[in-house]
């Protein structure tokens, strides 16, 4: 028996860049914001997970918020850590313990490609030193080869980052507020082939906080939430294909994000076919059109027909990235996959304003998926529901 | 000859290869596990040929640690060099990232066959790559 968990309460500082304010200084703003929605105030709040993979611990920040003596977890998942927060902070309340919980991801990271080193992933170091340890040639190296196989484009790619780009201009908390055409993404410099410099997202700076509740607690509040149906994380199985493989098995093998996908439909209780608006992780063009795929919206290849059509624009038939994903927003990893959440708590809620997508008759948008993949191989979908 | 860059990741001889484990399922993996996770697992020497799984070009200068041109004492993004890299598939075996030489971005496909070969990567070391097969290796193969 778990008890149902809502989301009562969205915050988010802008992304991008902001020299005056630190990242654990971006995540206490956006708590603040959060907990303004929700109509709380910080002593309210039972638990709290949450973390940066480069801007300090969470639990910091109730030197600033207050010290009301909460438990308070850090979460360090790589790029998954705001899907683990969330998992956690969703746990935490389903297993009836409490009432209220937040869970909350910032970062800062500074400027150019992450570099990680190899000792910190189990790797030898001439990996690192020979220029093979990069994540952007992880990306290149899984969409070329999906491209051969699946007759995927490089317009393809284009449009993805076009439409990331277009949609990052309605977006108040998006990086990115510019449009850039077609022909200027596909002929930016080459940053690892097929993928050009705008088909990338960048290291960037952010937060985002939500505040989850019990329905009772939500009901005697009188809040605006929005149902987590489904949270899944799920890290990976026996030979995939991930980023820092130095080898890869000659089975081919399972993929964490089709796993935690599946969990969560299974959980929910619906499929692909029920979502109205997906936020799917874009760390570059190539990963949309492959995640589409392995989030069981379409078949390989299809997605030729998807971007050509538009059916993944605001207004098409299912409306990917609608703030502009991590293309148009960058990626500060702590804070990248609640971003997501928040995106799809915003769209349920109707408050998405011009980047608002249509619900069917007369209604609002159902049901919201996000999906986030990180390094070492690990993946974390939820599905939210506007009952 | 330079050093090698890892002492263990390939054979000595005229005719080198790279270093993997056999797994005690038959499981081929690469590289060679190092450690507590090594027990049990024989060292094996991997195949001198494959075909392209997959490639890329690197256009940026990796941060550290890199250690190839431009990453040195004065250097910068001027003095790198671009290369290619890629997975290629040991048949049977395992499939193993390593860089591509000797061939343009454009003559690289799907399945290409590629042998095994050391090249200069520093002032101080020699890396493994591999690169195109040449015609009297595809027969002995």
């Amino acid at each position: 028996m778990s008890e149902n968990v809502y989301i009562i309460g969205a915050g988010i500082h802008p992304f991008g860049r902001t020299d005056s304010r630190s990242g654990r200084e971006q995540g206490v703003y956006a708590v603040r914001e959060a907990l303004k929605d929700a109509g709380l105030e910080w002593a309210d709040v039972e638990c709290a997970y949450g973390g940066s993979a480069a801007a300090g611990n969470a639990d910091i920040m109730v030197n600033e918020l207050g010290l009301t003596s909460l438990p308070f977890t850090n979460v360090a998942n790589g790029c998954a850590t705001g899907g683990s927060a969330l998992a956690a902070s969703q746990q935490a309340i389903a297993s009836g313990m409490y009432d209220l919980a937040l869970a909350v991801g910032f970062d800062k990271h500074p400027r150019g490609a992450f570099n990680a080193k190899p000792s910190d992933y189990g790797l030898p170091e001439w990996y690192g030193q020979t220029g093979m340890m990069l994540t952007t040639q992880f990306f290149a190296l899984k969409i070329q080869r999906y491209m051969q196989l699946h007759g995927i484009s490089r317009t393809t790619l284009g449009r993805v980052a076009e439409k990331a780009f277009r949609n990052g201009t309605i977006t108040p908390h998006a990086w990115r507020r510019s449009p850039v055409d077609l022909d200027t993404i596909m002929n930016a410099p080459m940053i690892n082939d097929p993928l050009t410099k705008y088909m990338f997202c960048s290291p960037a700076e952010g937060a985002v906080a939500l505040i989850l509740a019990s329905e009772k607690k939500m009901k005697e509040l009188g809040a605006d939430g929005v149902k987590i149906r489904a949270v899944s994380v799920k890290t990976r199985p026996p030979n995939s294909f991930e980023v820092f493989q130095a080898g890869i098995s000659i089975e081919e093998g399972g993929k964490p994000t089709v796993l935690a996908s599946k969990a969560a439909f299974e959980k929910a209780g619906v499929g692909p076919e029920d979502i109205s608006v997906a936020q799917l992780q874009d760390t570059e063009s190539g990963a949309e059109i492959m995640h589409m795929a392995e989030n069981g919206f379409c078949t390989d290849g299809d997605q030729e027909e998807w971007l050509a059509n538009g059916w993944t624009e605001i207004g098409g038939k299912l409306p990917v990235n609608t703030d502009g994903g991590c293309l148009a927003c960058g990626e500060p990893v702590g804070a990248s996959g609640l971003r997501q959440v928040y995106e799809n708590v915003t769209q349920l809620r109707q408050r998405a304003g011009e980047r608002q997508v249509p619900g069917q008759n007369g209604k609002g948008p159902r049901f919201g998926y996000s999906h986030v993949y990180g390094a070492p191989g690990l993946s974390g979908v939820a599905i939210l529901e506007r009952e | 000859m330079g050093e090698k860059i890892d002492p263990n990741l390939w054979s000595n001889g005229a005719e080198p290869h790279l270093m993997g484990g056999r797994l005690p399922t038959g499981q081929i993996v690469f590289p060679m596990p190092v450690g507590d996770a090594a027990e049990g697992v024989e060292p094996y020497k991997l195949s001198r040929r494959g075909k392209l799984w997959s490639w890329t070009s690197q256009g940026f200068l990796p941060k550290e640690p890199y250690e190839g041109p431009g990453s040195g004492p004065g250097e910068g993004p001027p003095d790198f060099q671009s290369y290619l890299l890629g997975y290629v598939e040991l048949p049977g075996e395992v499939i193993v990232e390593s860089r591509i030489v000797g061939a343009r971005l454009e003559d690289l496909h799907l399945g290409m066959e590629l042998e095994f070969c050391i090249v200069p990567f520093n002032v101080r070391y020699d890396t493994f790559a591999f690169r195109p097969a040449t015609a009297s290796e595809s027969k002995a193969a």
